[in-house]
């Protein structure tokens, strides 16, 4: 057997003000890195949720987002008529023929523009989202230069209050609602009726059709036919695929920014803990000396050390993750890269975050501890003895 | 008392064995220690012979730098000789690997030191169970044991409480009952009473004395006071890293 685990423990405790400000230096460490994983989740989740599984995106080829992509009337009403879109309530194809734009608005409190995204859908447009829904006010009237904002819109901007009124496009659009789009992308958006917005823009194209799949499984085929159809120059994809695509380089420029930052915050923290372990190793070299001369073996100390290193780290990382926990309240918004557009997302904390960030704060404590404990396994009887 | 049975081939003062003997406990023949100071080489041990019987108590005594700490620590395989031979317990303790010098230690080595070397993290009792976690012993059975073995050296009252909450002898009774908790055949002490007045001093070699006379304990204890020498039953001079000799106690 071991050397106890309550003598590794209340070693820690004994020391407890080293120990809370090395367990504080990598606790640090582990919110930072925590709260890239959790932005980054909260970036995924918030994408992924935008789109449907059974909806399906056509745009322009070569285009990745709808700002660059451009869908003529002809197109949109082939696509719309393939025997794989599914029917309404009203026999209608279930489609919504879209158009989106970027506009500015001025934002609460800093009176700094921001793009936001104006969406103009069809009637079919909200029932092809059955997450999008009407929070406050009403849905706008079609043929009307009425509007309903996003939530995170509504909370962000100036001027989006239900009845108040919005310029652009020359014209005076009234806020008749806002929308709650269960912390999807939608939430960031403005929407109106796709026909005003196209003639207050003075577009001929629409920028994206949106369909629902009868069959979720009929896509592929649905995808070869667009393909084979010399009038269409679409690309059809999942709409899932579709918006999780777009959060690829935010997402990318999150990890690599948060992940080079907590690498090198990592290296301070892992040498506190070395510095820690080397000072706890420095005062025991009489209890090493006793304990090896009870019987206790070499790996028996290297253990020990190794262990109240990783207990070391296992403090550090749930006081971290505690703290950043409590980012969950917090939600963030910024330009996304590809749709240049304001896009409003929450911090995620999902049990893989959690327990990548404990195994990350405990590596940092054993990388930490590694040297120490080899030093102490390594001490002479003799000598250990006589520092006493 | 009985008589000393310590030999020794170096002093001429000493009487050679007479006749046949039972195999001594601690066998040690030409044991020599040196130690690096820097480039030099020191001598701190030299042709040692030496055998110590299953149930002696044996002070060695000497000044500073004599070799008496580092004969101690060689018998008790806390440190290796340059070359002889050591056998304990008919085992030659200077083949084994420090593996096998460790699992020894533990089942057969208790030791008491000057400075109690006690872990201050820990309670007096789980302080004396320390050793016992080298065993297979299951907690039932430890619990049964480190109890008796406290109230023995008479701190069953304070077996909650951690060291720094007990005297200087209470702490070197926790010491004694945590050299003795594994029933080991040989104790080995450095200075026990070294850092004790002179009425807890007392108590802790009447204690040594009893698991000597009572438990049958062989003991090996260091000291350079000559009133401690006089509780064993053998003293054994050493000077310049050499034996000098032996005196019954009583003379010392």
């Amino acid at each position: 057997m071991a050397i106890p685990l309550s003598y590794i423990a209340r070693n820690l405790w004994t020391r407890r003000l080293t120990t809370a400000l090395t367990a504080g230096g990598l606790a640090l460490v582990v919110f930072v890195f925590a709260t890239v994983l959790m932005l980054d989740a909260g970036l995924k989740q918030t994408m992924v949720t935008t789109g449907e599984y059974d909806n399906v995106v056509a745009i322009r080829k070569g285009a990745d987002t709808e700002i660059q992509s451009g869908i003529t009337r002809v197109q949109a009403a082939v696509i719309e008529s393939h025997p794989s879109v599914a029917l309404g309530t009203d026999a209608r194809r279930l489609a919504s023929k879209e158009t989106v734009v970027l506009i500015s608005l001025r934002k609460l409190g800093t009176a700094k523009p921001s793009n936001v995204v104006i969406r103009g859908i069809s009637p079919h447009g909200l029932e092809l989202r059955p997450q999008v829904k009407i929070a406050g006010g009403r849905r706008f009237a079609s043929g009307s230069s009425e509007i309903i904002v996003g939530s995170s819109i509504a909370k962000g901007f100036e001027g989006t209050r239900i009845g108040s009124t919005l310029r652009f496009a020359q014209r005076d659009w009234t806020v008749v609602g806002i929308f709650d789009a269960g912390r999807s992308g939608f939430d960031s958006e403005i929407w109106g009726d796709a026909d005003q917005l196209m003639q207050a823009f003075r577009r001929i194209v629409y920028s994206s059709v949106i369909v629902r799949l009868a069959d979720g499984s009929d896509f592929e085929r649905f995808r070869a036919d667009v393909d084979a159809d010399p009038r269409l120059t679409n690309e059809l994809k999942r709409e899932q695929i579709f918006y999780g695509d777009q959060s690829r380089a935010l997402s990318t420029f999150i990890n690599i920014l948060g992940l080079t930052l907590t690498a090198v915050f990592s290296i301070g923290a892992t040498i506190g803990a070395m510095i820690t372990m080397y000072a706890s190793v420095a005062n025991r070299v009489a209890e090493i000396g006793t304990l090896r001369a009870l019987g206790f073996r070499r790996g028996n100390v290297l253990a020990a050390f190794l262990i109240e290193s990783l207990l070391l780290g296992l403090v550090g990382g749930v006081i971290g993750l505690a703290l950043a926990s409590l980012m969950q309240f917090a939600s963030f918004s910024t330009t996304n890269f590809q749709t240049f557009a304001e896009l409003a997302f929450r911090f995620t904390l999902t049990p893989g975050i959690a327990a990548a960030t404990l195994a990350f704060s405990m590596a940092m404590g054993l990388l930490g501890g590694f040297l120490p404990a080899a030093g102490a396994a390594r001490m002479n009887i003799v000598d250990s003895l006589r520092a006493a | 008392m009985s008589a000393p049975r310590v030999e020794t081939r170096v002093e001429p003062r000493v009487e050679p064995r007479a006749e046949p003997r039972a195999e001594p406990l601690v066998e040690i023949h030409n044991l020599a220690k040196s130690y690096v100071r820097g480039e030099q080489i020191v001598p701190v041990l030299s042709d040692i012979t030496l055998d110590i019987q299953e149930g002696d108590f044996t002070a060695l005594m000497g000044p500073s730098g004599s070799g008496k700490t580092t004969l101690l620590n060689l018998v008790a395989g806390i440190d290796k000789p340059d070359c002889g031979t050591l056998r304990v317990g008919g085992l030659d303790i200077t083949t084994l690997t420090e593996s096998q010098l460790a699992d020894w230690r533990a089942s057969n080595v208790g030791f008491i030191f000057q400075f109690y070397n006690l872990m201050p993290v820990l309670t007096a009792y789980e302080n004396v169970e320390l050793p016992l976690m080298l065993t297979g012993l299951g907690r039932s059975e430890r619990r049964e044991r480190v109890e008796m073995t406290l109230s023995v050296v008479g701190l069953a009252d304070r077996m909650k409480h951690y060291p720094n909450e007990l005297s200087g002898g209470q702490q070197q009774r926790v010491a004694i009952a945590r050299a003795v908790i594994t029933d080991p055949r040989l104790i080995v002490a450095d200075e026990p009473t070294g850092d004790l007045d002179r009425s807890s001093a007392a108590d802790i070699l009447a204690m040594m004395q009893r698991l000597n006379t009572e438990l049958g304990k062989t003991i090996i204890m260091v000291t350079h006071d000559g009133q401690s020498a006089r509780a064993a039953k053998a003293i054994i001079h050493l000077e310049k890293g050499e034996i000098i000799g032996n005196v019954e106690p009583a003379s010392a």
